[in-house]
């Protein structure tokens, strides 16, 4: 019974957080779906990708490496650097998920941007269990998906947007809580490399290909100002 | 692409993704204590990670043709400045969601 109420209170507490991630998963999950419908897919591709991989930037290009000719090797290494910022997710979140028992594994599998955007940042209540917490937002954000993605790809081309620009909602979410992350420090210099990094690389490389350039940017100008950044205070 | 061929694609996709979403878990056990090196990053890295995710869904927004990005623009003010004096997020990502989506079906 005890047991049943902590994890309902952690259930409350985390529903909030992901509505935003609700809407904008159904919108892109809705998408996805239907691009594979008329991709020729049946609705298991897209249900199994995002139930297994959960992560939408890769599961758009899986298509096209579907429809491409059979290459594993090169696949492997495309979904490596796609994915390669979830090493940054997963240094972020040691000391937070350490002592999370079973449900660490299902938190680590989980750990797409958005999940990690919001335990990250989150301030988990008092009297709310952090572990359950983190397990209810990861759940939620990924049963949204993968329903979303589902549904697109049952429907396929019967369904008719009149729901251009919701894809900002992704845009919006990131803004705010890079707005709350910098209200937990007094220097915004890391924010501020992260910005420039990402912004210079985008000119000089396109958007197909900043990604990893960007990270290996931010990662240099941290290394090499650790010292004037942890001296000012520019940490949370 | 047989079925075959196209279910070894996609494992090879989870596998690529589960590596970089585990790999800092499995070198950095909850066992021994984080180097200080690796704990600096876990705090220094979000920040810029989110203006990097920032930047990232505006990567296709062009400056030189078409809106010249003004209504991701307005809509980014809209929502910060909502955030500045509302500082309830959902409300924030309403406005400026809403906002940008009355831009670009009426205005733009």
């Amino acid at each position: 019974m005890k047991e049943k109420g902590r994890r309902l209170r952690a259930l409350k507490a985390a529903f909030p957080y992901t509505v935003p991630i609700f809407a904008s998963f159904w919108f892109l999950g809705v998408a996805y779906g239907i691009y594979m419908n008329v991709s020729g897919f049946s609705f298991w591709y897209p249900l199994a990708m995002s139930a297994l991989i959960f992560g939408g930037s890769l599961e758009f290009i899986v298509v096209t490496m579907l429809l491409s000719a059979f290459a594993p090797m090169q696949a492997f290494l495309v979904a490596l650097m796609i994915q390669a910022r979830h090493l940054f997710y997963g240094i972020s979140m040691l000391e937070k998920y350490k002592g999370m028992g079973w449900k660490k594994c299902y938190l680590i599998f989980g750990l797409c941007d958005e999940t990690f955007s919001i335990n990250y940042t989150a301030k988990v209540p008092e009297n709310v269990d952090r572990g359950w917490f983190y397990f209810f937002v990861t759940l939620l954000n990924q049963i949204y998906w993968v329903s979303g993605s589902t549904l697109g790809g049952l429907l396929g081309s019967v369904l008719s947007f009149n729901t251009k620009g919701l894809d900002f909602v992704m845009t919006a979410m990131f803004v705010v809580i890079l707005m709350e992350q910098l209200k937990k420090e007094k220097k915004h210099y890391t924010a501020l490399i992260g910005l420039a990094a990402s912004v210079l690389c985008l000119v000089i490389c396109g958007p197909d290909s900043f990604l990893i350039p960007t990270m290996l940017t931010i990662l240099c100008f941290l290394t090499l100002c650790r010292k004037p950044i942890e001296k000012a205070g520019g940490l949370a | 692409m047989t079925i075959q061929q196209q279910i070894i694609i996609i494992a090879v996709c989870v596998l690529a993704t589960m590596t970089t979403r585990f790999l800092p878990f499995l070198i950095f056990s909850s066992k021994r204590p984080t180097p200080k090196y690796i704990q600096y990053l876990g705090k220094a890295l979000p920040s810029a990670i989110f203006g990097m995710l920032v930047i990232y869904c505006l990567k296709n927004v062009s400056i030189l043709q078409g809106s010249h990005g003004f209504p991701e623009l307005i809509a980014i003010l809209v929502t910060i400045g909502m955030h500045l004096w509302q500082k309830k997020m959902l409300l924030s990502i309403a406005c400026g969601t809403v906002c940008y989506m009355l831009l670009i079906q009426l205005v733009f």
